[in-house]
């Protein structure tokens, strides 16, 4: 039988649309075959960690956190919670950024476990936030005369939260396609609050890294730049704010282009998936050509 | 009977079939057969197809179950034991599900049917909506339509525990297949198949309150200072406040540990419950920090109806009722006019009943 997949993701008691983004990549995957099944599982809604891996039938399963960092879900939560026996942080031998996956067992069920590291570390993860500023600008080609914010969380307590997000502004930045790249955050310096003061350009394009849309992403973020006074009024995209265009993208998580990355994280820890990464590429990859005309 | 299920049992045969009341033995061309009520045949395989109706029935029953159901053995079991499996003979079931056999799970009713080539087709519908005409049902025929049912009650609240008796009605899925069926069964109640399955099987892991408590860890690590060796009224508490038929439709297993049984009745749900849930542990961490607070006497001056008022208001929130009380049933002590009334009498301008503060001013 082939392996299967299993998502983990948050999930919410309060936000019904905070688990759609696992749904959505979940059924993009599982419409290329790639795996035998493919499962969501949350932490705050059905089915619980604690009864995700006994939801599968299959003696092999990759595990993905659908997480922006490394840190306490990754870490400590999902491991204790899937009981993985044998679970210890140097086994990922990471930076902060650099995890990729560690083979275990699950005590429940026996089933072989192969965890991977979170999505929003991923290599790949740096082009789903170029796409993402495609897809919110509508130009295939967007880049030059633009300037792009990466935007965290940010906390005192995890200082990886923060890593996640300079390792892709560095990386994009790399890339030389935007003028300027900007790593922001909610919740330390530099802040969001500040946005246009960190940039030339009058275009930014903000990208918040996020997995799912909501309180923050959808409402603290938009009042926090001046987008609008109240995020109930709404806002245009782009809104102008002090002399710049600022282009709001939303949670990254919700782009199309995200389940790529959990294949490539299941790719990363042997699954063979190559076909089903093609594929999900061709779907999901590109602004709708029409745009670019 | 067609040419694959034939040569389907014939293959299984030739290493011997038992199954449901049918034996039956492929060597070289021939077979052999006998079946539970006492037929029997043998011949050419190639005339295996001519079987009479009667063993036909096993046959084809035979074949439904090892090549078009889920051979996941609690799917498998689950399907089995909704069309009465471990119970009734081949052909005592295909007399039943001929009318359709209906059975419900949580707020479910799901009805087996047989087709005419001996698959099994299932109706999934609210167990509500029983009896009504499917053109007057919202009609869906893929499953993944049921994860958004699950999402929102009827009044398009979110519903965060998907086993809450607040599903919503109206909408059937009249033609599903076995693997579709079990997939639309775990959008509504996620998991519920697999611990029913290991607790029949005398697998189902539980997890106790205390235990549970135990392992928290982060903003959830308070509620391991609620056990103080105090006993568990507490968790008495919280098994009546969340864990009741009319509030979960799972049937509770966990106690406060593995020798202290709560007082209070787990419920009457088909499907166990096997450890406190998300949703109770984020509520007992409320409840952990209101619970650490040391009670005060305060006084209040209330009329002994206005007294009865105030226990009838929080009846009604507790009981869900608050929408059910009419606009003006002003014999109704939570009917908001009365509360209305309580609140410009007895409220001051900083919301305190009686004018007497919360925090005291010393």
């Amino acid at each position: 039988m082939k392996p299967a997949l299993v998502i983990a993701a948050h999930g919410s008691h309060l936000n019904a649309e905070s688990s759609t983004p696992t749904f959505t990549h979940a059924d993009t995957i599982r419409a290329t075959g790639a795996f035998s099944e493919v499962r969501e599982s949350f932490w705050k809604e059905e089915p619980a960690f604690r009864e995700g891996l006994r939801t599968v039938d299959a003696d092999e399963v990759y595990l993905v956190p659908l997480f922006v960092s490394e840190g306490y879900f990754t870490e400590q939560v999902i491991p204790r919670e899937f009981r993985l026996d044998g679970w210890d942080p140097e086994l990922w031998d990471s930076d902060g950024t650099s995890a990729t996956h560690a083979t275990l067992t699950a005590t429940d069920t026996d089933q072989t476990v192969h965890y991977c590291g979170p999505v929003g570390t991923h290599d790949s993860m740096s082009d789903v936030i170029v796409q993402r500023a495609k897809s919110v600008t509508g130009d295939a080609d967007v880049g030059e005369d633009f300037g792009l914010a990466v935007v965290g969380h940010g906390t005192e307590r995890n200082e990886n939260s923060a890593k996640a997000i300079e390792y892709h502004a560095d990386r994009i930045r790399e890339m030389g396609r935007f003028d300027e790249v900007q790593a922001l955050f909610m919740d330390e310096d530099p802040e969001v609050d500040d946005v246009t003061d960190f940039f030339e350009v009058e275009d930014i394009v903000v990208v918040p890294l996020f997995i799912a849309d909501g309180y923050h992403t959808q409402e603290d973020i938009p009042e926090d730049m001046g987008l609008c006074e109240d995020y109930r009024d709404g806002y245009d995209v782009p809104t102008a704010v002090d002399g710049h265009d600022i282009w709001y993208a939303g949670a990254v998580g919700t782009e199309p282009l995200m389940a790529d990355v959990v294949l490539e994280r299941a790719a990363d820890a042997g699954a063979d998936v190559s076909g089903a990464i093609d594929q999900v590429r061709d779907r999901t990859r590109g602004v709708d050509p029409a745009t670019g005309d | 009977m067609d040419d694959t299920r034939v040569a389907a049992f014939a293959d299984a045969a030739a290493d011997g079939v038992d199954f449901d009341g049918i034996e039956a033995q492929v060597e070289g061309d021939s077979y052999t057969l006998s079946t539970a009520d006492g037929t029997t045949a043998e011949g050419a395989v190639a005339d295996l197809a001519d079987v009479d109706a009667a063993v036909e029935r096993y046959v084809t029953n035979w074949y439904f179950w090892h090549a078009t159901a889920p051979q996941a053995e609690p799917r498998w079991a689950f399907l089995r034991w909704l069309e009465g499996a471990d119970e009734l003979s081949v052909p005592e079931r295909y007399d039943r599900l001929d009318d359709g056999v209906t059975t419900t799970w949580g707020e479910l009713a799901i009805t087996a049917e047989l087709s005419a080539d001996g698959e099994r087709v299932y109706d999934l519908r609210h167990e509500s909506d029983t009896g009504v005409d499917p053109a007057d049902l919202d009609r869906s025929d893929d499953p993944v339509a049921a994860r958004d049912l699950a999402k929102h009650d009827d009044r398009d609240r979110y519903r965060p525990l998907k086993t809450a008796p607040t599903l919503r009605s109206g909408w059937v899925f009249p033609a599903l297949d076995a693997g579709e069926l079990v997939e639309a069964v775990h959008s509504f109640y996620p998991a519920t198949v697999q611990n029913w399955h290991r607790e029949r099987t005398g697998e189902l892991d539980v997890t106790h309150w205390h235990e549970t408590t135990q392992r928290q860890t982060g903003i959830y690590g308070v509620v391991k200072t609620w056990d103080r060796g105090e006993g568990y009224e507490h968790v008495n508490w919280v098994a009546e406040a969340c864990c009741d038929d009319s509030q979960c439709l799972k049937r509770r297993e966990w106690e406060y540990d593995e020798e202290t049984d709560l007082d209070v009745d787990g419920g009457d749900g088909e499907f166990p419950c096997r450890e406190p849930c998300s949703v109770v542990i984020t509520a007992a961490r409320q409840w952990t920090k209101m619970e650490s607070e040391q009670s005060r006497t305060y006084e209040f001056e209330l009329t002994p109806s206005e007294k009865e008022q105030v226990e009838e208001i929080v009846d009604a929130v507790a009981e869900g009722r608050v929408d059910d009380i009419r606009e003006a049933d002003i014999y109704d002590g939570a009917n908001r006019y009365r509360a209305r009334f309580l609140r410009a009498k007895l409220f001051d301008d900083d919301g305190d009943l009686d004018g007497v503060p919360t925090e005291s001013e010393e």
